[in-house]
């Protein structure tokens, strides 16, 4: 047992925290769910090794060797890490400062708070290490098993991105903090975090379509003239692949950059962090004025009152605004996709079709559950004299209204090239974004706005079948652009997945 | 009976309606508080009321002069158009119950009303559902704090653990639980609490 109040002592707390949180996500808060997810946990564990040594088997037989294209790959992968790292400390950092939770306790107590921010620090960046450990071990034990113990040093490459990450993400949340004030760097720093996450990856595909007019990254990277422009192998840029591959020279500078720039900026902030998290709580308190003082009450009907009501409160939510930039980021590459390709070449505009569903898919979900789930007064709208299904039905018009918002416009950029590619995609955007509606609606399950970033959790029946709804409604549509006929069989599973989710979906509580 | 639940069994009437069949006209004369304030964090007081309005299906220029008046008259008046997202307890409290009397219910059912108020403001809310009970409108209110049903409520009802072991005026209830005259309504409950464990 540590002492009170000291560093270990106030690890070990936040361990513990950490822990019950991540294991309350994971099984939505229910303790029955414990068991099955211990065993979902091995047997996922077991299936990515298994992927893993499927990949990797082939590509060890043929040798591995520190050729230009070996670090090409492995850079861009640390870059791809490096990035989704970043972005979840960023996020982590962010909630760090705006959650109320424990602050009045900690700073009330005599314990050094200077030393329980230092801890959380270094918590963010365990957590940020944790994942893409957890994501990119199977790969890196792969290669320890088919081409020798030098790749364990990959473990020790994470763990440097991971301190660079979380070091890094505090500094600029810091900074943004100082020079944007607490009321907009919320908004900022979740808008950079998520572009950040999505950046490398987005980033590579657009270059790669521009480049080579294949969507593949991977293809990209390898390509002749990339690897052209790409530094000599002995160039110090390399270092981080050399590092993953076992160099002990460049694993002990990568290791020496990473951990000294967290011990740096701990060592600076975690003095005034504190003065932040208060600062950033009571912007949690502060009302904001609108611009409506000469307002009038606009005539409208009770399903024009909620429809308006829930586009307001979108509107007005900045960390679903970072959210919906996600889902419109991911929509650049076939939109580039769509410039590249737009008058003379068709086949291109075929791919756009299952991209621009499956996003109006997931996106619709999104928003429904906002709008169902995530009802601030759910109370309020039962006691109302509307019914239920008015209600329902005002809130599925809302959710399609703000898709076609977002789609609409590459869906007329679409028309104008081929108006017959555009009415199938157009078709399979309602069909997917009511599918993912509707299953949000017969999965609903009260819950705070707030919990967005961990719906997911609450149903998992209601998440595959919503993914999978988008996926089969995306590939249906494409079929369809095609003229294939295999589109019958696609919308076919569709449909049953949808009439499975329908049949174990979970009795509701009516009202009356 | 504000339509929340569907009864295992039995009736509901709402001032001469069967809420079963015609939910949609009986809500219509209710009005529900509950002890979390049902509001929304970004929308404002003068928004949230223009929303229930709407819900009410009211028509906007007298819900509009009732909100200004409302509002005014709970001192909403300086925050009627920020977001309710850093109101106090009491506030919201306030935006919730202006959200009731804003479409006139002729029956209301509060739960713990006057929890986080101030005293001035618990006083206002105490004074509001006296009036409307003046004019004709029914109040059903839950309180842990005895004094208040004591002083406002015609009958009362005493739960408990889920189920209603009493009902009546204060004089019954005293009746019943074998008290003396001017036993306080807190001895009341108290023996009947107890009559109830030992019978049971």
């Amino acid at each position: 047992m540590s002492q009170p109040a000291t560093l270990t002592w106030f690890a070990r707390h936040e361990t513990r925290l950490l822990w019950r949180r991540w294991i309350s996500m994971m099984t939505a808060g229910k303790r029955s769910r414990e068991p099955i997810l211990a065993v979902v946990a091995v047997v996922f564990v077991a299936l990515i090794h298994l992927f893993a040594y499927y990949l990797i088997a082939p590509v060890a037989e043929a040798g591995i060797s520190p050729d230009k294209t070996t670090l090409v790959v492995l850079t861009g992968a640390a870059f791809l890490s490096c990035s989704l790292m970043l972005s979840q400390a960023m996020e982590s950092v962010t909630r760090a400062f705006y959650a109320q939770a424990d602050l009045d306790l900690i700073l009330s107590s005599p314990a050094s708070a200077r030393r329980i921010f230092a801890v959380r620090m270094m918590a963010i960046a365990l957590s940020t290490t944790l994942l893409t450990t957890v994501l990119a071990g199977p790969f890196i034990n792969a290669l320890v098993i088919y081409d020798g113990s030098r790749w364990f040093a990959a473990y020790g490459v994470i763990l440097a991105l991971g301190a660079l990450s979380a070091g890094f993400a505090i500094a600029v949340t810091v900074a943004l903090f100082r020079c944007l004030g607490p009321k907009r760097t919320r908004l900022i720093s979740q808008i950079v975090s998520a572009v950040v996450g999505a950046g490398f990856v987005i980033g590579a595909q657009a270059a790669a379509i521009i480049s080579t007019g294949s969507i593949s990254r991977f293809n990209f990277l390898r390509s002749e003239d990339f690897l052209a422009r790409a530094p000599e192998a002995a160039h110090f840029f390399w270092w981080p692949a050399r590092a993953t591959m076992g160099n002990v020279t460049a694993l002990t500078v990568m290791l020496g950059i990473g951990l000294s720039l967290l011990a740096l900026v701990i060592l600076v902030f975690s003095a005034n962090f504190g003065d932040h998290v208060v600062a950033a709580s009571g912007e949690a308190y502060e009302s904001k004025k609108q611009q409506h003082r000469l307002a009038v009450f606009r005539p409208a009907s009770t399903g024009h009152a909620l429809r308006r009501k829930e586009w307001m409160l979108l509107r007005r939510d900045p960390w679903l605004m970072s959210q919906t930039l996600m889902q419109i980021l991911y929509l650049l590459p076939p939109v580039l996709l769509l410039w590249r390709n737009f008058g003379d070449d068709l086949g291109g505009l075929l791919i756009l079709v299952p991209v621009i569903v499956m996003a109006s898919g997931q996106l619709a979900g999104g928003l429904a559950w906002l709008a169902v789930s995530g009802e601030d007064a759910p109370d309020l709208v039962a006691s109302a004299p509307i019914t239920e299904r008015a209600v329902i039905v005002a809130k599925i018009e809302a959710v399609l209204g703000a898709v076609a918002i977002v789609i609409a416009p590459l869906l007329v950029a679409i028309a104008i090239a081929a108006p017959m590619i555009a009415a199938v995609a157009l078709l399979g955007v309602a069909v997917s974004a009511s599918s993912g509606t509707m299953i949000q609606i017969w999965f609903r399950a009260q819950a705070k706005r707030s919990n967005f970033w961990r719906r997911q959790t609450s149903s998992r029946i209601a998440t595959v079948a919503e993914a999978l709804s988008s996926i089969l409604w995306a590939a249906t549509a494409a079929l369809v652009a095609a003229g294939s006929w295999f589109a019958l069989g696609s919308a076919l599973i569709a449909l049953l997945t949808l009439a499975g989710a329908w049949l174990v979906r979970p009795r509701q509580a009516n009202g009356t | 009976m504000a339509g929340l639940l569907r009864p295992d069994a039995g009736s509901v009437s709402v001032l001469g309606i069967d809420a079963l069949s015609n939910p949609v006209e009986a809500k219509r004369l209710i009005a529900w508080v509950s002890d979390e304030p049902m509001i929304y964090d970004k929308l404002t007081p003068f928004e949230y009321l223009e929303f229930v309005a709407g819900l009410w299906s009211m028509e906007p220029a007298s819900a509009e002069v009732r909100a200004r008046e409302l509002i005014e008259w709970l001192d909403l008046g300086p925050h009627a158009h920020e977001r309710c997202q850093g109101f106090s307890k009491g506030m919201r409290q306030k935006v919730a119950l202006a959200g009731a009397l804003v479409h006139e219910p002729r029956l209301f059912i509060l739960d713990e009303p006057l929890t986080g108020l101030d005293a001035g403001s618990a006083r206002q809310v105490k004074d509001v559902l006296t009036e409307r009970v003046r004019g004709g409108a029914t109040v059903i209110l839950t309180t842990h704090i005895l004094e208040v049903a004591e002083r406002m409520a015609e009958r009362i009802g005493v739960i408990d653990k889920g189920r209603l072991i009493a009902e009546g005026t204060l004089e019954e209830l005293r009746r019943q639980a074998g008290g003396a005259g001017g036993s306080s309504l807190e001895d009341v409950f108290l023996d009947l609490v107890a009559q109830q464990s030992s019978a049971a």
